[in-house]
């Protein structure tokens, strides 16, 4: 069984399709990276499957669960409210400004939602946070708020608050594009290692050589569809289509 | 008439003056949440309605507001408006002071970044979580100097309940200036004000500061 399902996905902004025709599905302990010119649909990709954005036709389902789908008419119903509070369980999703709160300090930041939205227990979930912030080397800035910490540092503790809700599958969109490069290097060793342990991640990312290394999975993304798909040596090393070869050809020479 | 029985005169007009202060703020704060509600509501009937309620509280003065609470009920109605003198008056200054509130508020609520929602959204708290842990406080934060500007023109404001002949400080400071023909009732209440208006900007002060510890 996937672990999400998605089919057949459209979105438009009025006149604007910016998703045509998408469809992704992603098993368990799947690392998959997507990557594309700006602009090309891969931020609403995720913004659909986290529940941002409605879609405008297709499918989404989690753990065999359907969230979204076509009624007769074609027109697009979601879930109920109760089904869609469980779906929300499980996923998480890392944005490329963190988005942390900033009246809440660290640990707070990364306990508040566990014990509001899941009613766990406050010290099983404080227990479980400052093993994750050991584990990420932030321990020492638990009692921070997050304008004393670094983006690096921010955009770490924005991937613990995400993990803290034991989600099945972890997104990221663009985690690192605005953090200087030797902070780039400290977030993308954390997804390494995520992805070492086998965590299910969906990774926006323009860091080919990251993506290339930790993906079992790579999507080449443009205008809106899946332009090319498959295993980095594919994608990456050797595209075959020639949008592909453009956009890498850019990369590499920029 | 000595300086101290002016003082004790004029000392229950000064506890008028406070009723007025502190009722206003009391109606005036939550009234301006709903106003803000409404402003912002996707509802575009509601919408115009609190558009043209704000605009008309802006628009006109408070002490003729204040005229047609007290009035308007006789003139438009015939309905005898004896004892309602005081409730005139708070409802007039609630009404006025709610509009502004709600546009601070509202200006408040919109300056707050859209992620704050998504990320809050994406981790599963409900809209009404969402708005009472993280984005009201912080929007408290944002608006606290506005709020400030308000209530220190409130203190001085209550001053227009004398054009309804209530007997706050500055009517009764005004009665016994002319009929002693000094100048001191004006001295004591204009201390009065300052000192009222010096306790606001220690509170609101302190209220900035103990929300000084983020960013
Ligand atoms: N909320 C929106 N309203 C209108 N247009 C949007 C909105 N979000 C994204 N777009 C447009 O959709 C296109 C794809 O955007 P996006 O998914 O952010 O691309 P990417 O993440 O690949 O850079 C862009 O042309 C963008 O301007
Ligand atoms: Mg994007």
């Amino acid at each position: 069984m996937n672990l999400l399902e998605m089919k057949n996905i459209r979105k438009s902004f009025g006149e604007l399709s910016v998703i045509r025709d998408i469809s992704l599905s992603v098993t368990r302990g799947e690392v998959v990276s997507i990557i594309g010119p700006s602009g090309s649909g891969k931020s609403t990709l995720l913004r659909c499957a986290t529940f941002l954005e409605t879609i405008d036709s297709g499918f989404i389902s989690y753990m065999g669960q359907v969230a979204a789908q076509e009624d007769a008419t074609g027109a697009i119903t979601y879930c109920t409210h109760e089904e869609m509070k469980k779906i929300h369980g499980y996923f998480g999703l890392v944005f490329q400004n963190f988005n942390l709160f900033p009246h809440y300090s660290v640990l707070k930041n990364i306990m508040d939602a566990p014990i509001v939205v899941q009613g766990r227990q406050k010290s099983e979930v404080r227990e479980e946070a400052m093993a994750l912030l050991e584990k990420m080397g932030l321990a020492d800035k638990a009692d921070f708020y997050p304008y004393q910490l670094s983006g690096g540092q921010q955009q770490r503790v924005s991937i613990v608050r995400a993990l803290a809700m034991n989600p099945e599958i972890l997104f990221f969109d663009e985690p690192t594009s605005a953090l200087d490069p030797e902070l780039t290097i400290e977030v993308l060793k954390v997804i390494r290692q995520l992805a070492e342990e086998h965590m299910t991640m969906v990774i926006v990312t323009h860091e080919m050589q990251f993506a290339a290394a930790v993906s079992d999975r790579v999507i080449f993304m443009d205008g809106g569809i899946i332009v090319e798909e498959g295993s980095p040596e594919q994608v990456i090393s050797n595209p075959e289509k020639a949008r592909t070869r453009q956009f890498l050809d850019m990369y590499n020479n920029r | 008439m000595s300086f101290f029985t002016m003082l004790e005169t004029m000392s229950s007009g000064m506890l008028k003056t406070c009723a007025i202060f502190f009722l206003t703020l009391l109606f005036s704060l939550p009234l301006g949440f709903l106003v803000s509600f409404g402003r912002m509501s996707k509802n575009p009937i509601l919408r115009n309605i609190v558009k043209v309620y704000i605009s008309i509280m802006r628009g006109t003065p408070l002490m003729l507001q204040l005229l047609v609470w007290y009035f308007g009920p006789f003139y438009l109605f015939q309905i005898p408006i004896r004892g309602y003198r005081f409730t005139a008056i708070i409802l007039g200054f609630a009404f006025n002071y709610a509009a502004y509130f709600g546009e601070i508020f509202r200006a408040g609520i919109e300056s707050m970044p859209q992620g704050q929602y998504e990320a809050a959204k994406v981790l599963g708290y409900t809209k009404v979580q969402t708005f009472f842990r993280i984005i009201l406080p912080q929007v408290v934060k944002r608006i606290l100097p506005a709020v400030t500007n308000e209530v220190i023109t409130l203190v001085k404001d209550t001053s227009l309940a004398f054009s309804l002949a209530y007997q706050e400080v500055f009517s009764i400071a005004k009665q016994i200036s002319s009929s002693q023909t000094s100048f001191m009732p004006f001295l004591i209440a204009g201390v009065f004000y300052y000192i009222m208006n010096y306790a606001v900007a220690f509170a609101m002060e302190r209220m900035e500061k103990s929300m000084s510890y983020y960013r």
